[in-house]
C-alpha cells in the first residue's frame, strides 16, 4: 500500500516537471514582438562568432545591454566553450552530443540545426580578459535579476567575497533595488568594497558604521580583517565598533543559551509532568514511566504509518491524531498496570519501585519483539521543520512547537487538577485518603484513573519526543533519571515545582555546557541536585503542613 | 574480644553456610586441577570461572542486604561501589602489564599512549603495588559512601528520595567514566590483563586460586555481616529500619548508625568488584549502569531480604537462570527478569529463604499446637511503611 503511494507520488512529480519542461520549450504562440526580440537576440549572438577578441568583447557588451532574459544562459554557454560557429561565418550554434559525434542546435530554442558540417565548426574562443568581462556581466545580471532570491544570493555573495572591481556594478544595482532586505545587504556589500578602495576617510567611516550596524558575526570578521590593513585614523572607529558588536553578540549568546535551555527544559517538563502526577500526587514510584513515553512515541509511529497509507492527504497532520491516540493508548496501559500490579503495593514505595522496574523491562522487550531493536523513523511534518531568525537567535520550528505544546499540556493539566470534579477528588485522596473515602469518594477508582492520567501524559510526551529523538525501545530509559531529578528538585506534589524545576534544570544545563562540555555539564547538574537535596530534602516547592509527616 | 564478637554471631544457619562456602572453596579448585577431563567429578575451568563470578555477585548482594535488609536503605547505586572496587583492581592489573602492551610502554597503559599522554596521572601512582591496590579497593568505595552518606543521612534524606539520589550518583559516575579524559580508559575500560601478583591471570591454577579466594572472602563477609547484625548494634539498626523516628527519640544517633553500615556495605561491594575483575578479565563503565544496581536489588529480594543467606542464594539462582535463559531463548530473558521483579514483590515479599523459614516456623508452631511465634534466629523483615 505504502509502496503504491510512493510510486504514485513519483509519477505525479515526473509528470508535473515534464509539463513544466514542455511549457518552457514550446512557449505557445509567439506574439509579433516576441518574434522580433528573438530575432534581435539571434543577431546579437551571431555577432559573437565574428572577428577576434576585441570585436567579441564589444559583442558581449551589446548582448548584455540588450537585457534579454536569455543573456545569462548564452554567457554561461560561452564561458563553458559550448558555442561553435562555422569557420565561413553563419549562425552561432550550441554543441551537444559526444566529441566524436557532436550535434548542433540553436543556443536558445534548442532546435537542432540542419546541414551542419562538424569538420567546419570551430569553437568561439575566449581569453582571460573576456572571461573577466563575462564574470562582471554575470554578477551584474544576477544583481539585476528579476528573481528576488537570486538577487539576494548575489548580494550576499558579494558581501562574503568582496572585489572592488564590482563597485560600479553594485552602485547601479543599488540604485535600481526596491526590496529593503536586499538593499540593506547591498549597502553592506558596498561598504565592504569601499573599505578596500582608496575612498576618503569620511566615506570609509560611514562604510564602517554601515557594516557595524549589521551587528552579526560576519560583520565582526570583516571589521577584524580590515583592522589590520586600515589607516591609523580609522583604527579607533573600527575598534569601537568591534567591541560594540562583541558586547551585543555576547548578549545574544546569553539569549540563545536561555532559548536552548528553555527548549531542553520543556522536553524535561513533558517527560517529568506525568511522573509529577504518579509520584508527586500518588506517591507511586513508577520506574516504567520512561517506557510509557516510549510507547507514546511508538504510537506516533503507528499512527503516522496508518495515516500515510489510508489518508495520504492529511499525512502532514498525523501528529494531531497521534496526540489523542497516544494519550488513550498509554493511559489504558497505565490503567492495566495499576489494576494488575500497583494497587497491591500502595504504601510500600520501595516494592512499587521494584515491581514497576520489572514492568518496564517487560514493556521494553515487548516493544523490541514487535518493532525490532532498530530505530523507527517518525517524520517531521513540514510545518515543524525549518529555521527562522529572530534578531540574533536562530529558532527551529520543532523546538518552538515543543515549547508551546509543553505549555499547553501543563496548563491543561493544571486546570484539570484545580477546576474539575475529578481533580478535586484526586487532591482529596492525596491529602487524606480515609477522610475522602468517608465522604463517598471511591478512592480505588481515583487511584486507577490518576495513574492512567499520568501515563497518558507520558504518552503525549512521547509524541513530542518522537520529533527530536530516536524512536527506539531504549527511548524511555534515557529520560527516566532526568525526570526523577526534575520532580525531586521541583518538589513532590506540586505541578508548579515541576515547571520551575524542569525549566531551571534545562537552562542551568545549557549554561554549564559551554564551560564544561555536555557530559561534564550533566554530571555537574546531577551533583548539584544531590547537594541541593541535602539542603532541601523535599524539593524547591515543598508541601507544607501535616501531609508532609503523614 | 573480636573472636567473641564474631563467635557470638554464629547461629546454625550461618555456620552451615560458612562451612559450605569453605568446602566449596577447597573442593572445586581441587576437582578442577587434580582430576582429568574424563573424570566424572571434573569441574571444567569455565564452570569454575562462571561460579566465581556468581560468588562475587553474591557478595555484592550480601552487601546490599546489610543496608537494605537491616537498615532500610534501598541503595540503587551499589553497582557504583562494586565498579569502583573493580576499577581499583583493574588499575593494578593494568600496571602489571608493563612492556607487554601493544605499545610496549613500561609505565603508561596502552590507552594513555594512544591518547598521547606523556605522564601517568597522579591517581594512578601506587597502583603498581598489590597492597596499595587492595587498600584502595576498600578505601575508594568506602570514602565515596562516607561522603555521600554523611551528606544524605545528616539531612535525613530517606526512603525513596535516597534511592533516587543513589541512582543519580551511579548515573553521574557512569557518564564520568565514559569520558576519555577521566584517565580510566573511557568507553573501553580496562582490559587485556596479564598477571596478578606474578601469576598469569589466564592460567587454570590462578583461576582456581581466585575462585577459592572469592569463596573464602564471601564466607568471611558473611561472618562479619552476621556479627554486625546479631550484635546489640544490629538490633538498634533494625530499630532504625522499622521506626527511625522512635529510635532517634530514644537517643540513638541514627545518622551515625546508618553511615557506619553504609560504609561497611560499600567496602564489601568494593571487594566483590575487585574479585570480579580478574575473573572476568575486563572492567568498563557499563558496570555503573543504573540498571545493574537495580538488578542487584532483585537478587536480594528473590533470595530473601534481611536473611543474609538469602541474597547469596538469590544471586546464584538469578544469574544461573540468566546464563541458561540467555543461551536458550535470548529474546525472553528480559520478560523473565521483569516477570521475576513483579512476581517476587507481589507474591514472595520475603524471598525464597524467608518464605521457607516462615513455612517451617508455621509447621513447627502447628505441631506444638501453639500460636505462631517468630523464630528467634530469624529476624523478620518488617516491610517499611510509607513515610
Amino acid at each position: 500500500m505504502y509502496r503504491a503511494i510512493k510510486i504514485f507520488l513519483i509519477t505525479l512529480c515526473l509528470t508535473f516537471s515534464g509539463l513544466t519542461f514542455i511549457g518552457l520549450a514550446v512557449p505557445g504562440l509567439p506574439t509579433s514582438s516576441e518574434v522580433r526580440a528573438e530575432d534581435d537576440i539571434h543577431v546579437l549572438i551571431d555577432a559573437l562568432g565574428v572577428g577576434d577578441f576585441p570585436e567579441r568583447e564589444a559583442a558581449i557588451k551589446t548582448l548584455v545591454a540588450s537585457k534579454d532574459p536569455h543573456v545569462g544562459q548564452i554567457l554561461e554557454q560561452l564561458s563553458e566553450g559550448l558555442l561553435y560557429v562555422n569557420s565561413d561565418g553563419g549562425p552561432v550554434l550550441l554543441q551537444g552530443g559526444t566529441d566524436d559525434e557532436p550535434t548542433y542546435s540553436d543556443p536558445i530554442t534548442g532546435e537542432a540545426a540542419a546541414d551542419v558540417d562538424p569538420d567546419m565548426m570551430i569553437k568561439v574562443k575566449i581569453n582571460n580578459a573576456l572571461r573577466g568581462v563575462i564574470g562582471a556581466a554575470t554578477s551584474q545580471l544576477t544583481l539585476m535579476s528579476p528573481d528576488r532570491s537570486a538577487r539576494l544570493a548575489a548580494a550576499q555573495g558579494l558581501l562574503k567575497d568582496a572585489d572592488p572591481a564590482n563597485l560600479d556594478l553594485l552602485n547601479a544595482a543599488l540604485a535600481a533595488e526596491k526590496d529593503a532586505e536586499i538593499k540593506n545587504t547591498m549597502e553592506a556589500a558596498r561598504a565592504v568594497l569601499l573599505l578596500k578602495t582608496d575612498a576618503s576617510v569620511e566615506d570609509k567611516k560611514a562604510a564602517i558604521d554601515t557594516i557595524a550596524a549589521r551587528g552579526n558575526r560576519d560583520a565582526l570578521t570583516i571589521l577584524t580583517t580590515t583592522l589590520e590593513t586600515a589607516p591609523d585614523d580609522l583604527k579607533p572607529a573600527i575598534q569601537a565598533n568591534i567591541s560594540t558588536i562583541n558586547r551585543s553578540l555576547a548578549l545574544w549568546d546569553v539569549a540563545q543559551n536561555v532559548w536552548y535551555g528553555l527548549s531542553l527544559g520543556s522536553v524535561l517538563l513533558l517527560a517529568a509532568i506525568g511522573l509529577a502526577i504518579t509520584f508527586g500526587v500518588m506517591g507511586v514510584i513508577n520506574m516504567a514511566h520512561g517506557e510509557m513515553v516510549m510507547i507514546g512515541a511508538y504510537t506516533t509511529y503507528v499512527v503516522q504509518e496508518y495515516i500515510t497509507s489510508a489518508f495520504p492527504g492529511v499525512a502532514d497532520y498525523s501528529l494531531a491524531f497521534a496526540v489523542p491516540a497516544a494519550f488513550v493508548f498509554t493511559g489504558f496501559v497505565g490503567l492495566v498496570i495499576e489494576r494488575a500490579v500497583i494497587r497491591y503495593l500502595y504504601g510500600r514505595p520501595l516494592e512499587t519501585l521494584l515491581a514497576t522496574w520489572g514492568v518496564s523491562l517487560i514493556l521494553q522487550q515487548a516493544v523490541r519483539s514487535i518493532f525490532g531493536p532498530t530505530n523507527r523513523e517518525v517524520r517531521n511534518p513540514t510545518w515543524m521543520s525549518g529555521v527562522f531568525d529572530l534578531g540574533g537567535l536562530s529558532i527551529t520550528w520543532n523546538r518552538l512547537w515543543i515549547i508551546v505544546f509543553s505549555m499547553v499540556v501543563f496548563v491543561t493539566l493544571l486546570l484539570l487538577l484545580k477546576r474539575s470534579a475529578f481533580g478535586l477528588q484526586m487532591r482529596a485522596v492525596t491529602q487524606n485518603r480515609r477522610m475522602a473515602s468517608s465522604m463517598g469518594i471511591r478512592t480505588g477508582w481515583v487511584d486507577a484513573f490518576t495513574f492512567a492520567l499520568g501515563s497518558g501524559i507520558a504518552g503525549i510526551a512521547g509524541v513530542a519526543l518522537s520529533q527530536i529523538d530516536n524512536v527506539s525501545p531504549n527511548l524511555g530509559q534515557s529520560y527516566i533519571i532526568d525526570s526523577f531529578m526534575v520532580v525531586v528538585f521541583g518538589g513532590v506534589g506540586n505541578l508548579w515545582g515541576t515547571l520551575v524545576g524542569a525549566l531551571s534544570l534545562g537552562v542551568v544545563n545549557k549554561f554549564l555546557e559551554p564551560f564544561a562540555g555536555a557530559v561534564l555539564g550533566k554530571i555537574l547538574v546531577l551533583v548539584l541536585i544531590i547537594l541541593f537535596i541535602q539542603k532541601r530534602p523535599r524539593g524547591l516547592f515543598a508541601l507544607k503542613g501535616r501531609a508532609v509527616e503523614a | 574480644m573480636i573472636t567473641a564478637f564474631l563467635l557470638r554471631s554464629l547461629d546454625r544457619k550461618i555456620v552451615i553456610a560458612i562451612a559450605l562456602l569453605l568446602l566449596v572453596a577447597a573442593l572445586v579448585p581441587v576437582l578442577n586441577l587434580m582430576t582429568g577431563p574424563t573424570n566424572p567429578l571434573h569441574v571444567p575451568t569455565y564452570i569454575m570461572s562462571l561460579f566465581g563470578k556468581y560468588l562475587t555477585y553474591a557478595l555484592l548482594a550480601l552487601a546490599l542486604d546489610l543496608v537494605w535488609g537491616f537498615c532500610g536503605i534501598l541503595s540503587l547505586g551499589h553497582g557504583a561501589f562494586f565498579a569502583l572496587g573493580g576499577y581499583a583492581m583493574g588499575m593494578y592489573l593494568m600496571r602489571q602489564i608493563g612492556t607487554r602492551g601493544s605499545y610496549g610502554d613500561p609505565i603508561l597503559p596502552d590507552f594513555m599512549v594512544f591518547l598521547n599522554w606523556k605522564d601517568l596521572p597522579w591517581f594512578w601512582y601506587g597502583f603498581n603495588h598489590f597492597w596499595f591496590a587492595a587498600l584502595m579497593v576498600l578505601v575508594v568505595p568506602g570514602l565515596l559512601a562516607f561522603v555521600f552518606g554523611w551528606f544524605a543521612f545528616r539531612s535525613r534524606v530517606n526512603g525513596v528520595y535516597l534511592s533516587i539520589i543513589t541512582q543519580a550518583m551511579t548515573y553521574a559516575l557512569l557518564l564520568a567514566f565514559f569520558r576519555n579524559d577521566m584517565g580510566f580508559g573511557g568507553n573501553n575500560g580496562l582490559t587485556d590483563f596479564k598477571d596478578i601478583i606474578g601469576f598469569n591471570v589466564q592460567a587454570d591454577g590462578t583461576r582456581a586460586a581466585l575462585f577459592a579466594a572469592t569463596a573464602v572472602l564471601l564466607a568471611l563477609s558473611l561472618l562479619l555481616a552476621s556479627a554486625i547484625v546479631r550484635s546489640k548494634f544490629g538490633k538498634v539498626l533494625v530499630g532504625v529500619r522499622d521506626a527511625e523516628s522512635r529510635t532517634r527519640f530514644l537517643g540513638y544517633r541514627v545518622e551515625h548508625l546508618k553511615l557506619f553500615t553504609f560504609v561497611v556495605s560499600a567496602m564489601m561491594a568494593g571487594i566483590a568488584g575487585a574479585l570480579y575483575v580478574p575473573q572476568v578479565g575486563i572492567i568498563n563503565p557499563g558496570e555503573f549502569a543504573p540498571a545493574n544496581s537495580i538488578e542487584v536489588v532483585i537478587w536480594t529480594a528473590v533470595g530473601g531480604r534481611a536473611t543474609l543467606i538469602g541474597p547469596i542464594i538469590g544471586a546464584i539462582l538469578v544469574n544461573g537462570g540468566k546464563t541458561i535463559f540467555t543461551g536458550l531463548f535470548p529474546e525472553f530473558w528480559l520478560f523473565a527478569l521483569g516477570g521475576l521483579f513483579v512476581a517476587v514483590t507481589l507474591f514472595l515479599p520475603k524471598g525464597v529463604v524467608g518464605t521457607i523459614a516462615q513455612y517451617l516456623g508455621r509447621r513447627k508452631a502447628v505441631s506444638k499446637a501453639a500460636p505462631p511465634v517468630a523464630q528467634e534466629d530469624v529476624i523478620e523483615p518488617k516491610i517499611q511503611a510509607a513515610e
